[in-house]
């Protein structure tokens, strides 16, 4: 056990009134141009445990570029510098029907434990009022068979439905990709949340 | 555990009760997904975005405030160039907030919304207007005491932090549901900022303290 000598400042709700204060340029639009990777959209709705669209909350996205490397100093990966400009960060509020949408690029596989590759996957962070803590989830894909099943993540959950709110289900929308990825913050189908 | 981890259910605060989640949250180790996150892309940070009174032609009415202080890890390390947001009510209680139905003036002059980049210290710091009280619809006669609401980065997924800071001494406090969502009383005063005569400018604004630390990333619930 690390010695812990400071003392972490507890978070609080978001609350209803941070949109103005939330701007991000290019928020739910990760893609320039020049990015490489295949192209992809992800559409969801978010609901509480009634079932009812959650009209008022910020869903922030983090992901890895198209051959499985973060922008981050972390990340001692070499990536070909065409794909220098993607940063991997998104951000988007629910619309007035609980509806998000992102347009990004499918991420590649990142080193997993013990010399694995995880699965693709973005990482999802969801606030709003009446929600104490930043909640995060995974996003993962369903046509992704194969790697799905060698993730530690997610070979982790064992019952199937739970395991199955982490998979974004692929459909396609006039030529593109989209993949679609519901939150349900409470209820039957309640999304897998994880402790960070 | 952590002092600063809560059940997400908070009954008294009425909308946690249909957005908590029922199942207990799963335990991440962290991977190169949780160790890293966005630290570009804040370029867009102006020197001036971190000064809430100078957004518009005039000045906006309400006492004038600076608010500042450092953003640590758990270990104590300064955590650089990490950008943070804030967003709060004007003088009078009010957000810019086309939602925001309480029937308190809006400030032509005062939008309330900010950001800044702490330097390598991990210094950060806002001037501003001290926000109003309002009140919301959780119980009867329920009024928030006042508060300016903060987002951080930190270095990675794992740290992010989004949170309120309060005034001390505020009657409100002890009587509101959402400060008290954190039912460890020393975790809960490091969301109350102090009164600090060295950031207060003379015949100009008074300063307000408020250090943050951020969750460790390395941090996994198996360590403690
Ligand atoms: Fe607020």
């Amino acid at each position: 056990m690390k010695k812990m000598t400071f003392g972490v400042t507890p978070s609080q709700t978001i609350g209803p009134f941070f949109h103005y204060g939330m701007d991000w340029e290019g928020g739910a639009n990760l893609v320039g141009e020049n990015v490489v990777g295949e192209r992809i959209g992800i559409e969801g709705r978010v609901f509480d445990g009634s079932g009812t669209a959650v009209t008022d909350a910020l869903i922030e996205i983090w992901q890895a570029n198209a051959s499985g490397r973060y922008t981050h100093p972390e990340d001692s990966q070499q990536t070909p510098p065409d794909e220098d400009e993607f940063i991997g960060f998104g951000r988007t509020e629910t619309d007035d029907e609980g509806y998000f949408r992102f347009d990004t690029i499918k991420p590649g596989r990142v080193p997993g434990p013990e010399n694995t590759l995880q699965a693709p996957h973005i990482s999802v962070s969801v606030f709003a009022r009446g929600v104490l803590d930043r909640l995060a989830t995974r996003l993962y894909f369903s046509d992704e068979t194969e790697a799905n099943a060698e993730d530690a993540v997610l070979s982790a959950i064992e019952d199937e439905t739970v395991r199955a709110s982490l998979l974004a289900k692929l459909t396609e929308s006039d030529g593109k990709l989209v993949y679609r990825f519901n939150i349900h913050l409470q209820g039957e189908q309640e999304t897998l949340f994880f402790e960070i | 555990m952590s002092d600063a981890k809560f059940p997400l259910l908070h009954p008294d605060y009425k909308s946690t009760v249909l957005r908590a989640p029922k199942r207990p949250l799963i335990p991440l180790a962290h991977t190169i997904s949780e160790i890293t996150g966005p630290v570009y892309g804040h370029e867009k940070v102006r020197p001036l975005d971190n000064d809430l009174t100078r957004q518009h032609k005039g000045e906006p009415l309400g006492e004038r405030i600076i608010v500042g202080g450092r953003v640590l890890d758990e270990n104590g390390r300064p955590v650089r160039n990490t950008m943070i947001e804030v967003w709060q009510a004007n003088a009078a209680g009010r957000y810019y907030h086309k939602k925001d139905l309480h029937e308190a003036p809006i400030d032509p002059n005062f939008t309330g919304a900010g950001r800044c980049m702490t330097d390598d210290e991990g210094r950060y710091s806002f001037t501003s207007i001290k926000p109003g009280a309002y009140p919301w619809q959780n119980h009867s006669n329920a009024w928030r005491p006042a508060h300016i609401h903060f987002s951080l980065f930190g270095m990675a997924f794992a740290t992010r932090l989004v949170t309120q800071m309060y005034f001390p001494g505020d009657p409100l406090l002890p009587m509101d549901p959402i400060f008290n969502c954190v039912p460890d009383e020393r975790a809960r005063s490091r969301l109350i900022s102090s009164f600090d005569l060295e950031t207060t400018q003379p015949e100009w604004a008074l300063g307000y303290r408020f250090d943050i630390v951020l969750r460790g990333r390395d941090e996994t619930p198996m360590e403690t």
